[in-house]
C-alpha cells in the first residue's frame, strides 16, 4: 500500500501546477450563469484546451493528451488548489462524453467531441420532466418516426436542465415507442437547442441565477444521425451517463480538499469569534481527506480494472453532504456577514445544496446501496415503483 | 500509487479472521466477563502466534518488523471479533520499549499493559498482565494494579495504576500514542462492520406487518448510512497509517462511524438488541468504550486542528 507518485506522474503535477499559476485569472470570473460570465468560462475552456488540459484524459485526436486516471485525479487535484474557474463545459465532458466514447458512431465521435473539447460548443443535459424526477422511467416525452426525413419529432418538456440558458446542444431520453411503458422503449436523442420547435425557458435557481431552464420541444426534428446508441436502448445508455455523474467523474476530492484548506484558513482569521464552530471545521476537513484517499483507492480497483458498480451511489451520497457540511462550517465562521451575497461561501454553498438531489436524489442512492451493496430485500410491487437500475 | 491492501496484508488479515471465527472469541468474551481469563489468553497466544504481538518491533529485537498499515489490517479483524486483551496496550508498548528484557517480553507474546494519563488513566487488564507500565510526566515506569473498575464493556477490566519508581528505557512515546490511537480506530472500524453485517442479517429474516423490516427505507436508509461512513472510516485508517492524515483524524471519525453502526444496530434490531444475553450487546458496550478510549472525539479533533494551524 502506498500513495507515492511515479516520476512521470510527478513531471505532469509539476508541469499542471506551473501553468495554472501563470494562467489562472488573479479574480474570479463572473458567474457562468450570466451572459458576461458565460463568455469568459467559454474562452478559459479555449485556454485549457489549447494546452491540452481541458480533456486531459481523452484520446490525443479530439483535444486530450491520454492521461491516466491517476493522472486525471492529480490534474483535478492542481486544478482546484489553483482556485480555477468552474467549468462550464462539465455537462459535457463528463457526462455525455463517456457515452459518445462507448455507444457513439466514429462519425459522431468526430462530429461532437473536439468542439467539446475545446468549449465551442457546450452542451445541457435534458433528463428531468414535470413528472419524472426520481422516477426517471416514466418519463413522457415523445419521440415519433419520421421515416420520409429519415429522423425522429420529438415533443413534450424537459426541466431542470442545467446550462440550458446558454448552452448549444442538449442531450436526453424520450419515448421512441408509444406503446412502451417504463424503462422500454426509450432513445437517447442529441439536439441543437437553437433547433426549430425548441423554446428554452431560463428558471431562476435559489440565488436569483439562472442556473438551469426548461426546454419545450415542439415538432423538433432530430435527424438518425443524432440519435445516440440503439434507437430503444436510451435507459441503458442513459444509466450509463448517471454512474459517471455519482461516481467518480463529476466530484474529483480537488475540490473538497480546497474548499476543506480556504475553510481552515478561514478558522484562522474567524475562529477566536466562533469557537463552537471548531468541530465543524475539523470534520469538514477530515471529511475531505477520507474522501481523498477513499478516491485513491478506487482509482487502485479502476486501474486494475474493477468496476464502479453501485459503489458510485456511496460516494455520491458521501460528496454531496460533506460539500454542504463544508459550505455551512465557513458560513457559521462568517457570523452575520454570512448572508452576504460577495462572499464565494455563499454562492458555494448554494451550489452544494443541489448535490444531495441532482443526477439521483440522495434517497435513490440510499435504495441502491441498501438493496445493491447489502443485499437487502426490494419493497413489495405496488409500495414503490422499481428502484432504477 | 496503489492504495489498496497488498495480497500479504489481505492473507495476513484472512489468517487471523479466520483463525477468530473458529475460536468462539464470544464464548471467550463472556468468561473474561465473569473473570475467567482461560480461554481469552489461550486466543491471545493463538494471535501471538501469527505475530500480532510482535508486529510494530523490529526484526533485530525479535519482531516482524510490519508496519502501522499492517497494524491496521489487523486490529480490524481483532474488533471485528472482539478479541479480548490489552492489544491496544500491546500497540503502544512495543514502540515505546526500548530494546531489551522489558521488550523481549513483549515481543514473545507476553500480556502487557499500559496507563498513558491522562488520556488513558487506567490500564486494561491491569490484574490479568504480567506486566504493567504506566507514563508519567512523560517518563516509563512500572506500575502495580489497584482497584479494578468496571466498564460497560465488561470485558475490559480496568485497573487503577501506582508507580513502582522504577524507570524503563524508553523512545518515540508520541509515536507510541499515535499507534495505539491508529489501532483503537481500526478496532472500532471492525468492530462497526460487525455490527453493521450482524444487522443486515437480522433485518433480512425479522418480519413485521407482514414482510421483512428489511424491505422498508426507514430501515435500509439507516443502514445505508452506516455502509457509507464505514466505507470512508477505513481509508482513514489506512491513510494515517501511512502518515498522510493524522492519526486522531482516523479515531475521530471511525469513533463517529462505530458509534452510528451502534447506535443504528441497536435500533434495527428493536428490544432484543437491548439484551445482554444476545451477543450485539458486547459489541454495542466495546464500540461505546472504545469511542473514548485512547483520547476522545473532542481531545483528537483538538489535535487535528492544531496540526492544520500551527
Amino acid at each position: 500500500m502506498d500513495l507515492t507518485l511515479s516520476a512521470s506522474e510527478l513531471a505532469f503535477q509539476a508541469e499542471v501546477r506551473s501553468w495554472l499559476a501563470a494562467n489562472v485569472p488573479a479574480e474570479p470570473l463572473p458567474s457562468m450563469d450570466t451572459a458576461e460570465g458565460w463568455a469568459l468560462h467559454q474562452e478559459w475552456e479555449a485556454k485549457l484546451a489549447a494546452e491540452r488540459l481541458s480533456v486531459v484524459s481523452w484520446p490525443k485526436e479530439v483535444g486530450g493528451r491520454e492521461a491516466s486516471l491517476i493522472e486525471w485525479v492529480i490534474f483535478e487535484e492542481e486544478y482546484y488548489r489553483a482556485g480555477a474557474p468552474g467549468r462550464v463545459s462539465q455537462n459535457g465532458i463528463f457526462l455525455l462524453a463517456p457515452i459518445i466514447f462507448d455507444h457513439g458512431t466514429p462519425e459522431q465521435q468526430a462530429r461532437f467531441l473536439p468542439s467539446m473539447a475545446t468549449g465551442e460548443k457546450i452542451w445541457a443535459q435534458a433528463w428531468s420532466e414535470p413528472e419524472a424526477g426520481s422516477d426517471l422511467a416514466s418519463l413522457r416525452s415523445t419521440a415519433t418516426r419520421d421515416d420520409a426525413r429519415g429522423g425522429w419529432v420529438l415533443n413534450g418538456q424537459k426541466t431542470w436542465s442545467s446550462r440550458a440558458t446558454y448552452a448549444h446542444w442538449g442531450f436526453g431520453l424520450f419515448r421512441s415507442d408509444p406503446d412502451s411503458a417504463k424503462h422500454a422503449g426509450l432513445t437517447y436523442y442529441l439536439f441543437p437547442l437553437d433547433a426549430d420547435g425548441i423554446t428554452v425557458r431560463p428558471i431562476a435557481q435559489l440565488d436569483g441565477e439562472a442556473g438551469f431552464a426548461e426546454i419545450f420541444f415542439d415538432d423538433v426534428f432530430v435527424p438518425d444521425a443524432d440519435v445516440l446508441g440503439a434507437v430503444g436502448a436510451g435507459w441503458n445508455v442513459a444509466m450509463s451517463t448517471a454512474g459517471n455523474e455519482r461516481g467518480l467523474s463529476l466530484r474529483s476530492p480537488g475540490r473538497f480538499c480546497a474548499a476543506a484548506d480556504r475553510l481552515v484558513e478561514l478558522w484562522k482569521t474567524h475562529g477566536v469569534d466562533a469557537p463552537q464552530t471548531r468541530d465543524a471545521v475539523v470534520d469538514a476537513w477530515i471529511g475531505a481527506q477520507a474522501y481523498r484517499l477513499f478516491t485513491w483507492g478506487t482509482v487502485t480497483r479502476l486501474a486494475d480494472g474493477g468496476e464502479m458498480g453501485a459503489a458510485g451511489s456511496i460516494n455520491k451520497v458521501f460528496w454531496s453532504e460533506l460539500d454542504i457540511a463544508l459550505h455551512e462550517a465557513g458560513l457559521d465562521l462568517l457570523g452575520p456577514d454570512a448572508e452576504l451575497l460577495d462572499s464565494p461561501w455563499m454562492d458555494g454553498f448554494v451550489f452544494a445544496l443541489s448535490g444531495p438531489i441532482y443526477a439521483g436524489t440522495n434517497e435513490i442512492q440510499r435504495n441502491i446501496i441498501a438493496e445493491r451493496i447489502l443485499g437487502l430485500p426490494r419493497e413489495p410491487k405496488g409500495a414503490q415503483k422499481e428502484v432504477q437500475k | 500509487m496503489k492504495f489498496e491492501r497488498t495480497d500479504e496484508q489481505q492473507g495476513f488479515a484472512e489468517a487471523i479472521g479466520d483463525m477468530l471465527a473458529k475460536a468462539d472469541t464470544v464464548g471467550a468474551a463472556r468468561s473474561w466477563i465473569d473473570g475467567d481469563t482461560a480461554a481469552g489468553l489461550g486466543i491471545w497466544k493463538r494471535l501471538a502466534d501469527l505475530g500480532v504481538n510482535a508486529l510494530l518491533v523490529s526484526e533485530e529485537d525479535g519482531g516482524l518488523g510490519g508496519s502501522l498499515v499492517d497494524l491496521a489490517v489487523a486490529h480490524e479483524q481483532l474488533g471485528y471479533h472482539l478479541a479480548v486483551g490489552p492489544w491496544i496496550e500491546n500497540a503502544y508498548l512495543s514502540t515505546a520499549l526500548a530494546a531489551g528484557a522489558e521488550l523481549d517480553a513483549v515481543a514473545e507474546g507476553a500480556v502487557a499493559t499500559v496507563a498513558v494519563a491522562p488520556q488513558v488513566p487506567r490500564a486494561l487488564d491491569g490484574d490479568v498482565a504480567s506486566a504493567r507500565y504506566a507514563v508519567i510526566d512523560g517518563t516509563l515506569v512500572t506500575a502495580t494494579s489497584g482497584t479494578i473498575r468496571t466498564s460497560i464493556d465488561g470485558t475490559r477490566r480496568l485497573a487503577d495504576v501506582a508507580s513502582t519508581g522504577t524507570v524503563v528505557g524508553s523512545r518515540e512515546l508520541d509515536a507510541a500514542f499515535d499507534a495505539a490511537v491508529l489501532a483503537t480506530a481500526a478496532q472500532l472500524v471492525g468492530a462497526g462492520e460487525r455490527v453493521l453485517a450482524d444487522s443486515v442479517t437480522y433485518v433480512k429474516q425479522r418480519k413485521q406487518f407482514g414482510r421483512e423490516i428489511g424491505s422498508y427505507q426507514a430501515i435500509k436508509h439507516q443502514l445505508a448510512d452506516v455502509r457509507i461512513a464505514l466505507d470512508f472510516a477505513r481509508p482513514l485508517v489506512h491513510g494515517a497509517a501511512l502518515g498522510e492524515v493524522p492519526a486522531s483524524a482516523a479515531k475521530a471519525y471511525a469513533a463517529d462511524a462505530a458509534y452510528l453502526a451502534a447506535r443504528t444496530g441497536l435500533q434495527v434490531h428493536g428490544a432484543i438488541g437491548y439484551t445482554a444475553e444476545f451477543d450485539l450487546s458486547l459489541w454495542l458496550n466495546r464500540i461505546r468504550a472504545l469511542v473514548t478510549a485512547w483520547g476522545t472525539p473532542a481531545f483528537h479533533r483538538g489535535r487535528v486542528l492544531e496540526s492544520l494551524v500551527n
